[in-house]
C-alpha cells in the first residue's frame, strides 16, 4: 500500500471525505449504544439535543469550549514550532492558583483594573512554567515531550499540597478547596441569568490574536519557518532557540488563561477537579484544527458539545458518558486519515 | 555487438506516449522510445527536463496520465513498483535506499524473503551474491556494515540488490553525482560487463563526456519532451549540449582584472573539529574585492568548517577573522548577512529552503526583518511577492508563481531561487559553496556567468567546490585545502591539474601548520 500524492484535490474530495469521517464516528457511536442497550438514533438524537437543543443547553456547550480553546490554542501554537508542549494541563493549574492568590483579596482594585492584571499574572505564570522545559531543550537537548508530560503531575499533587495546606479555605468545612475570589476578581456573565461568561469572548479574542500573529508578524514568519526546517531557518539567521522560547511563552500563557477562566468566570475558587483534562483535550482539538486558531474555535466547540451533550444524554438514557471520549478519539482518527486522503490517493500494491 | 546487429536485437523494454501532468505542469509530454537487449541508452536533459518523472513513470512510483510501459513484450500494470520488478527492472537511486547498520548480505536480502520463514537462507545466498560480485566487478564485502562503506561502496551494493532480484533492466538516477573519477571508471568497467551478459540500461546524467563514453544512444529531454535521439557514434559532446538547452553554450570567460583590497582576511584561524570533519587548522586567507578564490580539495578536508566558519554558523577558537580590517565580536549568520556575505549553501534542500514554504516566503529568508519585508515586527506580504517577483523574472526561475510551494521546483530553479535571494542584496562578498552540484549545463552557465559579472562588479567571491575543472575555470587564485590546512594561493594557470592533485593527496603540507 502506498500514497500517490494529489495536487488538486477536487471540492467534492475536500467536502466528501470529511463528511465520510463524520459518518464513520457516528456510525461508531451507534454500536456503542447498541452494545449498551439504547436505541442508537435516539442516543444520537438526545446528545445532538444536550449539545444544542437549547438555549441552556448552547450556552453550556460555548462555556465548556471556552478552556479548550485555550488549550488548543497553546497547543496548535507550540506544535507548529515543533515544540511539544503536552503540559498545557500544568500550566492551565499555574494560571488558576496565580488567579486564586492575587484575586481573594490579596489586590484590592476595582474590576476594570483587577480582571486584566490577573489575567495577565495569571498568563505569566503559565509561561514560567514552560520556560524550565525549554530552556532544557534549546540548552541541553532534553526532550521536552517527557519534561512537560510530567510536569503536569509534578503540577497535580503541587496544587493537591496547596489545596490542603497553605491555600486551604479556612470556611471549608475541611474540604480541600480555596477560599473564593471577591466579587471585583470574577468574570461578570455575558446575559444575566445564564452561565455563559466573559472568557469565551476573551477566548475567541486569543484565537484571532494567535491567527493574526502567525499570519501577518515577524514572529508567526519565525515561528513556522522554525517548524518547518529548523536548520534553514538557523542558516538565515533566524534566532531558533530565541524563537522557541517566545513560542513556549506564547503557549504557556495561552493555556494558563484557561485556568484564568474557569476560576474567574465559572468556579470562583480552585479545587483539584477544575480541570477534567481539558489540558489533554487541547491536543486533540488542536489537531483536529490542523493547528489553525482559527479551525480551533469549531474544533473545541465540536468537543465541548459531544462532552456536554453525552453528559445529557447518560442521564435521559443509561449510556454510559465515557460514550463521549470514544466520540471526540475517533472522530480525531477518522478526521486525520480523511484529511489526509483530501492530498493523497491510496494504492494497494 | 555492431549497431546493426542492436538493431535487429530484442526490444525489452517500451515505453509509448508516456503523458505526466503535476497541475499545470506538464512534465512527461507524449515520450516514447525502445530499449534493446544489451545496450545503454543514456537519457540527458536539464533538470526540470522530465527525466526523473519518466523514469518515476516506468518503475511504478508514479501512475502516468495516458501511455504504456512494455517490459519483454508485456504491458507493465501502472503505478506498481512491485511489478516493476519483477519483471525485470531494477532502479538504482541517486539518493541511496540502503539500511546502514546491516550487513551488505542483509541489505541486498531485505524485502526477498517472506515474512515468516524458518530460515533465510543465507548460505546460499552468500554464494549467490559473491558469484554476481565477481561476474559484475562490484568488489564489496558481503559481511561489512553498510554505514561503514564508502559511496562508491554503497552504490555498488545497490546495483548489487537490483542483480539479485534478477534485473534484466537497470535504470541508473545520475549515478556518477556521488563517486571520484576512479570509482566512475569501476562503475562504467561493471556497466560494460552487465551489457555484455545481455542485460539493457538506461543512464540517466548531466555529464556530457560520461554519456558520451557509456552509452550506444541518446535521448535528449527538454521541457518535458523528447526532442532528440541519435547514436552516440554520430554524435558529439557539442552538439548535445545544444540539444540539452536548445541553445549554444559558451564557456565562462573571465576577463583578467585587478584585485582590489582584502575585505575578509583570517589569520591563524582554527575552527573546533565537528565529528569526522576536521576543523581549520592555522588558516590564512584574504578574499580580495574582483577576486575570485577558487577551494579545491577532495571531500571532507574542511571545506565545510571554512564555509561554516565564513558564513556565520561557527567562530574561530584561535587566530583572527578581520571584516574590513576590524573583528566582529559577535559573529552569527546574521551579523554575516549584515556584513554583506552573500551566503550559497552546500545543500539546498536541507539548509537552502524551507521545502513547504513558498517562493516569497523563501526569497525573504534572510531579510524578512528588515525593511521593506517587515516594519515594527509586522510582515508586509506585497513586499515580499514583488521581490520574489523580481527575483523570478531576473533570474529565469520557473515555477508557477511566486505562492507556489518551493518543493515542487526542480534543483536548478531551486538555486536561482536562492542566487536571487543572495545577490539581489548587492553583496561585498559572495560565499559559493557547490554552486552547481546537482544542477544540468544550462543552470551551470547561468550561476556561473551571474559570479563572473559579481566578480567583475567587485565583490570578493570563495568558490569551494570538488569539480577541480569548474575551481580552474573560474578562479583567479586557487588554494587546495587538505586536513584542514589551506595551501598558500596559486594564480591563475601557474598550476596544473596534476600538480593541483598532489596538493589535494596532502603533497606539500609540512606539519600541523604550514608555512603561509
Amino acid at each position: 500500500m502506498r500514497l500517490e500524492p494529489i495536487a488538486n484535490p477536487t471540492l467534492a474530495r475536500r467536502i466528501g471525505l470529511p463528511a465520510v469521517a463524520l459518518v464513520l464516528t457516528v456510525i461508531a457511536a451507534s454500536l456503542l449504544a447498541l452494545l449498551a442497550g439504547a436505541n442508537p438514533f435516539a442516543t444520537l438524537g438526545l446528545i445532538v439535543q444536550g449539545a444544542a437543543g437549547s438555549k441552556f443547553a448552547l450556552l453550556e456547550t460555548l462555556n465548556r469550549a471556552t478552556p479548550l480553546i485555550f488549550t488548543g490554542l497553546a497547543a496548535a501554537v507550540a506544535f507548529r514550532a515543533r515544540l511539544w508542549n503536552i503540559g498545557a494541563e500544568a500550566q492551565l493549574y499555574a494560571g488558576a492558583v496565580v488567579t486564586v492568590l492575587l484575586g481573594t483579596g490579596a489586590l484590592g482594585l476595582p474590576a476594570p483594573l483587577l480582571l486584566p492584571l490577573l489575567a495577565l499574572a495569571a498568563m505569566l505564570a503559565g509561561a514560567a512554567i514552560l520556560l524550565g522545559p525549554v530552556l532544557l531543550k534549546t540548552r541541553l537537548g532534553v526532550d521536552e515531550v517527557v519534561t512537560t508530560l510530567l510536569f503536569n503531575f509534578i503540577m497535580l499533587l503541587f496544587v493537591s499540597y496547596l489545596l490542603e495546606g497553605p491555600m486551604k479555605d479556612p470556611m471549608g468545612m475541611g474540604w480541600p478547596k480555596s477560599a473564593a475570589l471577591i466579587p471585583e476578581a470574577r468574570l461578570p456573565r455575558i446575559v444575566t441569568g445564564l452561565r455563559l461568561h466573559w472568557g469565551f469572548a476573551l477566548a475567541l479574542l486569543a484565537a484571532l490574536a494567535v491567527w493574526v500573529i502567525q499570519t501577518r508578524t515577524t514572529l508567526g514568519y519565525e515561528i513556522r519557518a522554525v517548524g518547518l526546517n529548523a536548520e534553514a531557518a538557523r542558516f538565515a539567521g533566524i534566532p531558533v532557540n530565541r524563537v522557541m522560547v517566545k513560542t513556549a511563552l506564547l503557549s504557556g500563557g495561552l493555556a494558563a488563561l484557561a485556568g484564568f477562566s474557569e476560576v474567574a468566570g465559572l468556579k470562583g475558587n480552585l479545587t483539584l477537579d477544575l480541570s477534567p483534562g481539558f489540558g489533554y483535550a487541547g491536543i486533540i482539538v488542536a489537531m483536529l484544527a490542523l493547528l489553525n486558531p482559527l479551525g480551533v474555535i469549531l474544533s473545541a466547540l465540536f468537543v465541548a458539545g459531544v462532552f456536554v451533550g453525552a453528559d445529557s444524554m447518560s442521564r435521559a438514557a443509561a449510556v454510559p458518558t465515557y460514550i463521549a471520549d470514544i466520540l471526540t478519539a475517533t472522530a480525531l482518527l477518522t478526521m486525520v486519515l480523511a484529511l489526509r486522503l483530501t492530498h493523497a490517493r491510496v494504492r494497494w500494491r | 555487438m555492431t549497431d546493426r546487429e542492436r538493431d535487429g536485437a530484442e526490444v525489452v523494454l517500451r515505453l509509448s506516449g508516456i503523458t505526466k501532468r503535476f497541475g499545470a505542469l506538464l512534465a512527461n509530454d507524449a515520450i516514447g522510445f525502445d530499449l534493446r537487449k544489451g545496450e545503454v541508452i543514456a537519457l540527458l536533459g536539464e533538470n526540470g527536463a522530465g527525466k526523473t518523472t519518466l523514469m518515476n513513470i516506468l518503475f511504478g512510483h508514479y501512475t502516468a496520465d495516458e501511455g504504456t510501459v512494455e517490459v519483454f513484450g508485456q504491458p507493465l500494470p501502472p503505478g506498481h513498483p512491485r511489478a516493476a520488478l519483477a519483471a525485470g527492472v531494477g532502479m538504482v537511486h541517486q539518493h541511496f535506499t540502503l539500511a546502514d547498520n546491516l550487513s551488505v548480505l542483509d541489505n541486498v536480502l531485505l524485502g526477498t524473503r517472506p515474512l515468516f520463514s524458518a530460515s533465510l537462507g543465507k548460505a546460499a545466498a552468500r554464494t549467490r551474491v559473491n558469484r554476481l560480485a565477481q561476474d559484475f566487478g562490484l568488489a564489496v564485502h558481503p559481511d561489512a556494515r553498510v554505514g561503514s562503506l564508502s559511496v562508491g561502496e554503497r552504490q555498488r551494493v545497490e546495483i548489487l540488490k537490483a542483480l539479485y532480484r534478477d534485473a534484466r533492466i537497470l535504470i541508473l538516477d545520475e549515478p556518477t553525482a556521488v563517486l571520484t573519477p576512479q570509482e566512475t571508471t569501476a562503475l562504467f568497467a561493471t556497466l560494460k560487463k552487465a551489457v555484455a551478459l545481455g542485460l539493457s540500461i538506461i543512464f540517466i546524467s548531466h555529464k556530457l563526456g560520461e554519456v558520451m563514453e557509456i552509452s550506444s544512444r541518446v535521448l535528449v529531454l527538454r521541457h518535458g519532451k523528447l526532442v532528440g535521439e541519435v547514436e552516440t557514434a554520430r554524435t558529439d559532446r557539442h552538439r548535445l549540449a545544444e540539444m540539452m538547452v536548445g541553445a549554444e553554450i559558451a564557456a565562462p570567460k573571465v576577463a583578467d582584472r585587478a584585485p582590489g583590497p582584502a575585505l575578509l582576511t583570517l589569520k591563524a584561524v582554527d575552527t573546533a573539529r565537528r565529528g569526522n570533519a576536521p576543523g581549520l587548522k592555522g588558516v590564512d586567507l584574504d578574499l580580495r574585492a574582483g577576486q575570485i578564490i577558487g577551494l579545491a580539495g577532495v571531500s571532507g578536508n574542511g571545506q565545510s568548517a571554512l564555509a561554516a566558519l565564513i558564513g556565520g554558523l561557527e567562530s574561530p577558537v584561535a587566530g583572527r577573522m578581520e571584516l574590513d580590517g576590524g573583528q566582529n565580536a559577535d559573529w552569527s549568520p546574521r551579523a554575516a548577512i549584515a556584513a554583506g556575505i552573500a551566503r550559497i549553501p552546500e545543500d539546498r534542500h536541507r539548509s537552502g529552503t524551507v521545502a513547504d514554504f513558498s517562493l516569497a516566503e523563501n526569497a525573504i529568508l534572510e531579510s524578512y526583518a528588515r525593511q521593506p519585508m517587515s516594519r515594527r515586527g509586522w510582515m508586509d506580504w506585497r513586499a515580499a511577492d514583488m521581490f520574489a517577483r523580481r527575483i523570478i523574472d531576473t533570474y529565469d526561475v520557473r515555477c508557477p508563481g511566486p505562492s507556489a510551494r518551493i518543493r515542487l521546483l526542480s534543483g536548478g530553479n531551486m538555486q536561482k531561487l536562492i542566487l536571487g535571494r543572495v545577490l539581489e542584496a548587492g553583496p561585498r562578498i559572495i560565499l559559493a559553496n557547490q554552486p552547481v552540484r546537482g544542477l544540468d549545463i544550462g543552470a551551470v552557465t547561468f550561476v556561473h556567468n551571474r559570479l563572473i559579472a559579481a566578480r567583475d562588479a567587485g565583490a570578493a567571491i570563495l568558490l569551494i567546490s570538488e569539480d577541480l575543472d569548474e575551481v580552474t575555470a573560474l578562479s583567479d587564485v586557487i588554494h587546495v585545502i587538505y586536513e584542514g590546512q589551506l595551501s598558500p594561493g596559486f594564480a591563475r594557470g601557474t598550476k596544473t591539474p596534476a600538480e593541483l592533485g598532489l596538493w589535494m593527496a596532502g603533497q606539500g603540507f609540512g606539519g600541523a601548520h604550514h608555512a603561509a
